[in-house]
């Protein structure tokens, strides 16, 4: 049924029909805040943020998880919705332990956005103080359940995007959980490290600890990359600070891999960092590797292989080029085989 | 790939081959998963009762190396039942009737047999693949690494060619490739055989026309040598010099003791590395390279997208890209490259003289990248392959035979060893074995073996054992698992000192040089 409108914020707008309220209203330029939905998945109506006001219902309701229907008329900014997401920020503000000043999340948090936005800071409610306790024995995610509200959207990610399916929801009322299989830490449990929990995590429950201390949100600067391990050519968002890589994330929406990464992607970056890079041309000499100059070696190379090509003919080189390197470093191997050496003889692992 | 990753999610039915994609491709295999939540049936061949397996309508456990006897099993039940798209096959393909000859010569009696699994399961499995359209085939290694990689290879696309599946969007024959660029390696031409572009250097217009463009005359007109060829040059004297940009071939080649060898051979050899690694030992030179990061450029992927890499920051050192690298040398041997940047090698070279990617420059690459063919600049790039027809024309059957792997199990070696990679780390661990936390999750090798083998040798799961071949034995702890078939031991090469490559066989697929890595004898015992 194409042509369908309903009401929003006294405009009327169309709709594509089986959309919820919250996706329909971002066609249509107006932002609904959420913590709790994720694009193309099945809503879980958790958070209860982005309630809207409908007209004729008897309460506020989830715009994530409500169809809209022809001709329904919805205010997503009125007294009475702030006033509602106001009270569930202060509660969700009260149920942890939101200490920005020291959270990895700082600047980059969605309950702290709405705080800020709703002006709340959970004092009107007394704090809890009794979480689960932290997990920082995992190689890569700390795990801060203080900082956790339950929105489930690691579950979500888990279950129905990257389908490893090894966390869900444990225990019941004030001691609920994110569990793993046995609630173990994520190291003994089938969780496969992909990160995909601490991509879609909103506050500073989920955080790297490979980027503890390493740096603000606002003090990175953001480039677009392309993964360096399989074949899938992932797309990825490398944050930098001062020439360095401290966190690695999907690109939301981008093919290949539509913001999914795995644990190489994601974690496997900081390899280029190592001590035990190669910084200098390197020559043999009486079975010792010693530092030359480029000139020097550059120089060996070229009269070398000049030595051998008149010596036993261009088919006395062989080459081998690189599949992980970028695209015109091969193409510059195969030219220099065949336009300067005149041989054939290039070939690289293309076969495994 | 024929076919885009886009498209596994949304498939119809999927047939995994070959592939043990949640580990070597994670993020690929979290589409085929919501294919399957979305109600699409997954079939999934594999010796291994792999993870994707646990998710598969069916697991078909075949035999490690019998993956034609069991295609030709499928096939013949298709045929046989008439249960083939006979219009899609008429308009579209040739040599139907020679592959009929062959394929019901491997009825499903003879097919299970060979393959080990049921007659009925090939039947009912053949049924299935009939049964939706279209249906998305992938496979990996499973195929290619073996000495009939290429009869494989010819195999799956029979089979999605007798149903009609190749050329529809979700259908297709889908290898996935291992490394992030080897698909751009192959386009650029780092192959013996062709020019960027796959313009064949037998071909004298292809040459002609790349003398012209790189101001040069008499290109060789004789393809050159493979990989193994060249190693077996440097030990027999013919190749003198050997020029090695990152690989690790002391890690990554068959028979490892075999190719150290033939590396201490060499007269001379050049490496560009990041790192020192077990090859660099055998270097004269070696060049300090710019890592992934570091450097400008492009990569190609599985499904011929070409997406830019960006720079992060400085190489260290003195390292410097390896484009400049090569340009140096020839500079040094009187050639002047006109192009400095990858930008200008890619826009002013590859897309000029390669029609597949003409229409790819840096400026259309920025978000999503291209998928080749890319003809000119209007184009928007080419996610399915061989619409409405072939691209060479007619789809091709071939008729192939099954042939065993070079070596079986005897007496003497009653065990077969397959190969492959883990989640966890990359290859020769050049990389991950430098990034925190990848080793904390795996720290050593282990030879995986099924309970009953464990059972029969008194085997316990964590025992240290020895595993071992015609060409070197190596000592691993044991990791008893029920994925594992009986009379199957499954290794990876990501540690040097328990590495397969020290017991797989050097022998190869005749056309594609492909090494058996996936099959050959081996004896464990304790230690």
């Amino acid at each position: 049924m194409s042509g369908a409108t309903f009401t929003l914020n006294g405009r009327s707008v169309p709709f594509k029909l089986g959309q919820s309220i919250l996706d329909a209203a971002r066609d249509n330029g107006v932002h609904i805040p959420t913590l709790c939905y994720l694009k193309g998945l099945a809503p879980s109506g958790a958070c209860r943020i982005c309630l809207v006001e409908v007209k004729g219902a008897r309460s506020l309701m989830a715009a994530c998880s409500t169809p809209v229907a022809p001709e329904m008329d919805v205010a997503t900014e009125t007294p009475r919705v702030h006033e509602a997401r106001r009270l569930n920020t202060e509660l969700l503000l009260a149920a942890g332990r939101h200490d920005c000043l020291l959270c990895e999340a700082n600047g980059d948090c969605g309950l702290q956005e709405l705080a800020y936005r709703y002006k709340v800071d959970g004092s009107s409610f007394p704090k809890r103080d009794d979480f689960h306790p932290v997990e920082d024995i995992n190689p890569f995610i700390v795990r801060d359940f203080s900082r956790c509200i339950l929105c489930g959207r690691c579950v979500q990610a888990c279950n129905q995007l990257v389908v490893n399916r090894a966390i869900s929801h444990g225990y019941r009322g004030k001691g609920s959980k994110i569990v793993t299989g046995g609630d173990t830490p994520y190291h003994q449990s089938d969780c496969v490290f992909c990160g995909q929990c601490l991509e879609v995590c909103p506050t500073g429950a989920l955080t790297e600890k490979k980027l503890r201390g390493q740096g603000r949100p606002w003090e990175t600067k953001r480039i677009r990359t392309t993964c360096p391990y399989c074949g899938v050519g992932c797309q990825m968002w490398l944050y930098v600070k001062d020439n360095r890589i401290v966190k690695v994330t999907a690109v939301e929406g981008a093919a290949p891999n539509d913001g999914r990464l795995c644990v190489k992607g994601r974690f496997g970056y900081d390899f280029i960092y190592s001590e035990e890079r190669l910084k200098t041309p390197l020559i043999r000499e009486n079975g010792h590797f010693r530092e030359a100059s480029w000139d020097e070696a550059l120089n060996l190379v070229a009269s070398k292989f000049g030595e051998v090509i008149e010596k036993h003919g261009p088919d006395a080189i062989a080459g081998v080029s690189c599949a992980r390197s970028i695209n015109e470093d091969s193409y510059q191997m195969q030219k220099l085989f065949r336009a300067v050496f005149k041989t054939n003889n290039i070939d690289h692992c293309a076969r495994t | 790939m024929t076919n885009s990753f886009a498209e596994f999610a949304k498939a119809k039915m999927i047939f995994v081959i070959g592939s043990n994609m949640t580990e070597a491709h994670p993020v690929a295999a979290s589409f085929v998963k919501q294919a399957v939540l979305a109600g699409a049936p997954l079939f999934v061949a594999d010796p291994r009762r792999t993870a994707l397996a646990d998710m598969a309508e069916q697991h078909i456990p075949i035999r490690v190396g019998s993956d034609v006897a069991f295609l030709n099993g499928l096939m013949s039940v298709l045929i046989t039942e008439d249960l083939y798209d006979k219009a899609y096959v008429e308009s579209r393909c040739n040599g139907f009737e020679e592959l009929r000859t062959k394929v019901l010569e491997y009825p499903p009696e003879r097919a299970a047999e060979i393959s080990g699994v049921s007659a009925e399961t090939i039947r009912t499995v053949a049924r299935r693949l009939a049964s939706v359209k279209p249906v998305m085939l992938m496979y990996t290694l499973g195929i290619t690494e073996h000495t009939c990689g290429v009869n494989n290879v010819l195999s799956c696309a029979n089979l999605q060619m007798l149903l009609g599946n190749v050329g529809f969007e979700c259908g297709g024959v889908n290898p996935l490739r291992g490394q992030n660029n080897v698909q751009g390696a192959c386009d650029m031409g780092a192959l013996p055989n062709v020019f960027p572009g796959y313009q064949r250097v037998d071909n004298a217009e292809a040459r002609a026309k790349f003398e012209k463009a790189w101001g040069v005359t008499s290109l060789p007109d004789k393809p050159g040598i493979m990989i193994p060829q060249m190693l077996e040059g440097l030990a027999s004297g013919k190749i003198k010099a050997f020029y090695i940009f990152g690989e690790n071939l002391a890690n990554t080649e068959p028979d490892i003791r075999h190719v150290e060898h033939c590396l201490e051979s060499a007269e001379f050899i050049v490496c560009h590395d990041i790192f020192p690694t077990e090859t660099t030992r055998f270097a004269h030179v070696i060049f300090p390279a710019a890592a992934w990061s570091e450097n400008d450029g492009t990569f190609t992927n599985s499904e011929r997208r070409i997406s830019r890499v960006r720079t992060a920051s400085p190489p260290p050192g003195e390292a410097k890209p390896n484009w400049w690298i090569f340009r140096e040398i020839a500079r040094r041997m009187g050639h002047m490259w006109p192009s400095k940047s990858a930008r200008e090698i890619w826009d002013n070279e590859v897309s000029v003289l390669a029609p597949s990617m003409a229409g790819v420059k840096y400026n259309r690459i920025r978000g999503n990248g291209l998928q080749w063919p890319v003809p000119h600049e209007e184009h928007p790039g080419t996610p399915t392959l061989h619409k409405h027809r072939f691209t060479s024309g007619l789809g091709k059957l071939v008729p192939v035979e099954w042939t065993p792997p070079a070596e079986v199990p005897d007496s003497k070696y009653p065990l077969v060893l397959s190969t492959g990679r883990r989640l966890y780390h990359y290859h020769t661990r050049t990389q991950t074995g430098r990034a925190a936390g990848l080793n904390d999750l795996l720290s050593e090798e282990t030879a995986d073996i099924s309970p009953l083998d464990a059972a029969e040798l008194g085997i316990g799961h964590g025992e240290m054992i020895r595993v071992a071949s015609r060409r070197g034995e190596v000592k691993v702890k044991a990791n008893v698992s029920d994925r594992i078939p009986k009379g199957v031991v499954w290794m990876a090469f990501h540690f040097r000192e328990a590495c397969a490559n020290w017991l797989t066989n050097p022998v190869f697929d005749p056309v594609s040089q492909t090494a058996e890595y996936k099959a050959c004898a081996v004896r464990i015992e304790k230690t």
